[in-house]
């Protein structure tokens, strides 16, 4: 699995979509930092663009690295390496060199910064990992699809549909039902919402260290006593790693049964 | 040494093979034949764990091959179509193959046969269809293995490489290597296959020499034979 | 004439004969209230270093009562401890504790009653129900105090600084923490309340009722239920103070209601659930303020007439501005807003497009609170802008015409 994880992470970080996305990222930093000057808006504004942006490109990374490779794939299918292996090692080769566009990206223009110094380095620290997990989630999620998916068409427009639905779609329904039933308490209704979407669960995230925790006491009980204490955290980063585990199995699943 | 045992495969509502005997003996060419959608490639890709069967058993040297992966290190396979990552320069995907399988390899005397020297440094994504091809056989042929399977070797090859390949084929089979070849190209099959499997709606329709089918259809041109094959099914 | 210097001689020969009365468990003296007893006016009484278990202490003629390091008195949780019914004393460098809790009488550390020109200072309160009570006072002093208590729930504990009717008071570098009110004043006038520093009370730092031309300023409230509130005032001057860190369902930095003419200058509002929440507040000048990282900044809602945002900074708050009512005379000009997107082509530093502070998302928040979740959601930011370019539900003519490119306070 290593050398796949190898080969498929040297093969995209030779591509010149990777670097299109790390300096996309660079310059998204240097930017924001040295243009503006205010570390806390420049955290807030990258949160805005991470939480749409990478779900967004790990998922059509995702399904153009699988239908792109399709025929390399069944060259190395004929290999004697498992599956399971082939798969995961690309899975974790598009995860891994999409993280890393992102981390050094993101992270050289913070570093020049002076970030060390700065208090809004565990914003900014927890600001990549949302980003990691999202590009994890969004790369397995998106090779659900395509593994699902012969027509190469279809597959990318069911993956696109996918980020469109969680990112805005998702929302929309969520803010109208609340608005509906809001004479009934929307507390936990909120809150499962919430964890049934990794777009939505890491915006929670990040914005409850941002600005949204002085907000809580405005909100439910049940809502302050989840998000305002370390123990909703440790859930919320435990469900965005079910997030990353439940497509990642079903995967594994479908490799056993599937024709290629 | 491969034995194909009572094979069901659907894709969907299509059958497309249906209950499939077979057993091919160790060493020499055997050529699978038939139309378009007969399960040519699906019987390979049986064998090969890429497509997983309904039903059935395969057997490759005493052992079930189902849901196994080890058994492949003793098989080489040349795909149909040549599409590698586009990224990778031809070496890198050579020693990258070289790296993933835990035998010996010869790369230097295909390498020098099908002129890739001075494309080694290149892109894949680079190569024309006829190179990447080239490539595709140096990836079949590196490894001693007991078991090479080539899909539509042929494509787009130009007729020197041709003629290495044909040359190939047959010092492999000196060797007492037993080879699996899909082609629409009859004279190829004319050419080197010992023996000729030819597949219909699912199952086997006939197998054995060329002699024997050419006897048999009283056709003493391959082409013809194979066309009279068909047309005695659907007579 | 010669009765005014008779009374003059007569105050000299008074300071002059003033004496001390030392109280210690060795001493003669081994109580407050016998050292009181023997006192005369103007005499000093000095508590050594010891723990006094006494209540109830009346005072009623003008002295000094002055603490020596270590000098405690503990009124072992029953009823109040001293009360003063004089003018004209001094009481210094005390530790008064274990104030008794009453439903239905106010027991404090020190009650002062009908008394003018007093001086409380460098005393420690712990454990108090109230802490210093005035009732109509005029021309005290209350400084370098620090009261804290441990009380639960607004209805079991008592004010810090508690004035009942009072006039030109000072209350400075005093801290208080634990309390209901760190301060409360009601009907007390001309007063001045400043660097005092009024962190983690139940309900507010500082709290004026029926309270008219008092002063704050260079005051730190932090994490109380609300910072400061201020209702049925008018005249009431606010500057340079810090709100800082309050937090909860009804937590304001600054909560104003029913307020009239009064002017909120140079404060800084950091962190808050609502910066400033107005109710019916007229004629209110917030200038040169400063509101950062709040979820919201302001908050105005029902009949605020005439008041005038000028030259303050909106920075990274979650929400600028909840409005849920008309305009009403109400301006917002030459503000710096964080959120503005607008561009400056002339240069002169004023954006050449209006800012909207109110969102649409601000409005539905206000409505369903749990909605809160979708803040900074790709969806609110979409909603938001087309409601920016078309307003429906929120009131169109409510924004600024010159937002600033440059903040002001940096």
């Amino acid at each position: 699995m290593l050398k796949i994880l190898k080969y498929s992470f040297y093969d995209l970080m030779r591509s010149r979509w990777s670097y299109v996305y790390f300096l996309f990222y660079l310059i998204l930093g240097f930017v924001l930092l040295f243009l503006n000057n205010d570390v806390d808006k420049a955290v807030i504004t990258l949160m805005n663009i991470i939480i749409v942006l990478t779900p967004l490109i790990g998922t059509i990374f995702g399904v153009m690295y699988y239908y792109n490779s399709k025929e390399f794939t069944e060259l190395l299918l004929a290999q004697p390496i498992k599956r399971s292996k082939i798969f995961m090692g690309q899975y974790l080769g598009i995860s891994i060199s999409l993280t890393l566009s992102l981390v050094l990206g993101l992270g050289i223009p913070f570093v020049l910064y002076g970030l060390f110094k700065s208090a809004a380095i565990f914003n900014f620290s927890l600001l990549l990992v949302v980003g990691t997990f999202l590009n994890f989630i969004f790369v397995a999620l998106s090779y659900n699809i395509a593994l699902s998916t012969e027509n190469k068409i279809k597959g990318f427009g069911y993956a696109i549909l996918m980020w469109l639905f969680l990112a805005v779609i998702y929302d929309g329904i969520f803010l109208i039902s609340l608005v509906v039933f809001n004479s009934y308490p929307l507390d936990k209704f909120s809150l499962i919402a919430t964890m049934f979407n990794p777009i939505d669960l890491s915006r929670i995230l990040i914005l409850l260290k941002l600005d949204i925790s002085a907000l809580l006491g405005y909100t439910g009980a049940v809502f302050r006593k989840f998000f305002g204490t370390n123990f909703g955290m440790f859930i919320s980063m435990g469900v965005l790693v079910l997030w990353v585990l439940l497509p990642v199995l079903r995967m594994n699943l479908k490799l056993r049964k599937k024709d290629f | 040494m491969i034995e194909f045992k009572n094979l069901h495969k659907r894709f969907g509502k299509l059958v497309v093979l249906d209950g499939l005997d077979l057993e091919i003996s160790k060493g020499g060419i055997f050529a699978i034949l038939g139309p378009n959608g007969s399960g040519k490639t699906t019987l390979i890709k049986c064998l090969l764990g890429m497509v997983i069967p309904n039903k059935g058993d395969i057997i490759f040297d005493k052992k079930s091959v189902l849901d196994k992966w080890a058994y492949r290190n003793n098989l080489n396979y040349l795909p149909q179509i040549a599409n590698f990552p586009p990224n990778l320069t031809v070496i890198e995907l050579i020693n990258m193959v070289k790296n993933l399988r835990p035998k010996d390899s010869d790369t230097e005397e295909l390498i020098e046969l099908f002129g890739l020297k001075s494309s080694l440094d290149k892109k894949l994504g680079n190569l024309s269809g006829g190179t990447k091809q080239k490539v595709n056989i140096v990836l079949a042929f590196m490894f001693d293995s007991d078991l090479i399977v080539l899909d539509e070797p042929t494509n787009g090859l130009d007729p020197i490489a041709l003629i290495h390949l044909k040359e190939i084929i047959q010092k492999e089979k000196d060797k007492g290597k037993t080879i699996l070849i899909t082609t629409h190209i009859m004279s190829f099959v004319d050419e080197v296959a010992d023996e000729i499997v030819f597949l219909l709606d699912g199952k086997i329709y006939f197998k054995g020499t060329i002699e024997a089918l050419k006897k048999q259809t009283n056709n003493d041109n391959l082409e013809h034979a194979i066309a009279n094959l068909i047309a005695k099914q659907y007579a | 004439m010669k009765y005014k210097i008779g009374l003059f001689f007569f105050f000299i020969s008074f300071v002059v004969s003033a004496k001390q009365i030392v109280v210690c468990e060795s001493c003669g003296i081994k109580t407050i209230k016998e050292a009181i007893k023997i006192a005369n006016d103007g005499d000093e009484i000095l508590i050594k270093k010891g723990v006094y278990k006494e209540q109830n202490i009346v005072i009623n003629k003008p002295i000094s009562l002055i603490g020596e390091k270590g000098a405690v008195i503990d009124g072992n949780n029953v009823g109040g401890i001293l009360i003063f019914k004089t003018s004209n004393f001094t009481i210094k460098g005390l530790k008064i504790v274990n104030v008794g809790l009453s439903y239905t009488i106010e027991y404090s550390a020190i009650k002062v009653v009908r008394a003018s020109d007093f001086i409380i200072e460098n005393c420690i309160f712990e454990n108090v129900f109230f802490g210093i009570l005035i009732e109509k006072s005029k021309r005290g002093i209350i400084r370098n105090n620090i009261i804290t208590s441990n009380r639960k729930g607004e209805a079991s504990s008592g004010n810090g600084i508690h004035i009942w009717s009072g006039e030109e008071m000072k209350i400075y570098n005093n801290e208080m923490y634990g309390l209901r009110d760190g301060i409360y004043f009601e009907f007390v006038k001309n007063s001045a309340v400043y660097k005092n520093y009024s962190h983690n009370n139940i309900r507010y730092g500082l709290h004026f009722m029926f309270s008219n031309n008092n002063m704050y300023h260079h005051n730190e409230f932090r994490n109380n239920g609300a910072g400061v509130a201020v209702m049925y005032s008018k005249f009431t001057t606010m500057h340079h103070n810090k709100f800082r860190l309050n937090w909860g369902s009804a937590s304001y930095g600054l909560l104003l209601k029913e307020i009239y003419d009064a002017e909120i200058y140079d404060n800084l509002f950091e962190q808050n659930t609502i910066g400033i929440n107005a109710e019916g507040s007229t004629r209110i000048n917030y200038k040169n303020n400063t509101f950062s990282r709040n979820g919201w900044a302001v908050k105005i809602s029902g009949a605020c007439y005439t008041n005038t945002f000028k030259n303050n900074d909106f920075l990274n708050n979650s929400l600028d501005l909840a409005y849920n009512s008309n305009i009403n005379d109400n301006k917002f000009d030459n503000n710096y807003w964080s959120e503005y997107t607008g561009y400056d082509l002339d240069k002169n530093g004023i954006g050449d497009v209006p800012y909207r502070p109110v969102k649409l998302f601000s409005y539905i928040v206000n409505k369903t609170p749990e909605a809160l979740v979708l803040l900074r959601s790709l969806f609110v930011d979409i909603i938001n802008f087309s409601e920016k370019v078309s307003p429906v539900f929120t009131p169109d003519n409510l924004m600024d015409n010159n937002p600033l490119m440059k903040r002001i306070n940096d």
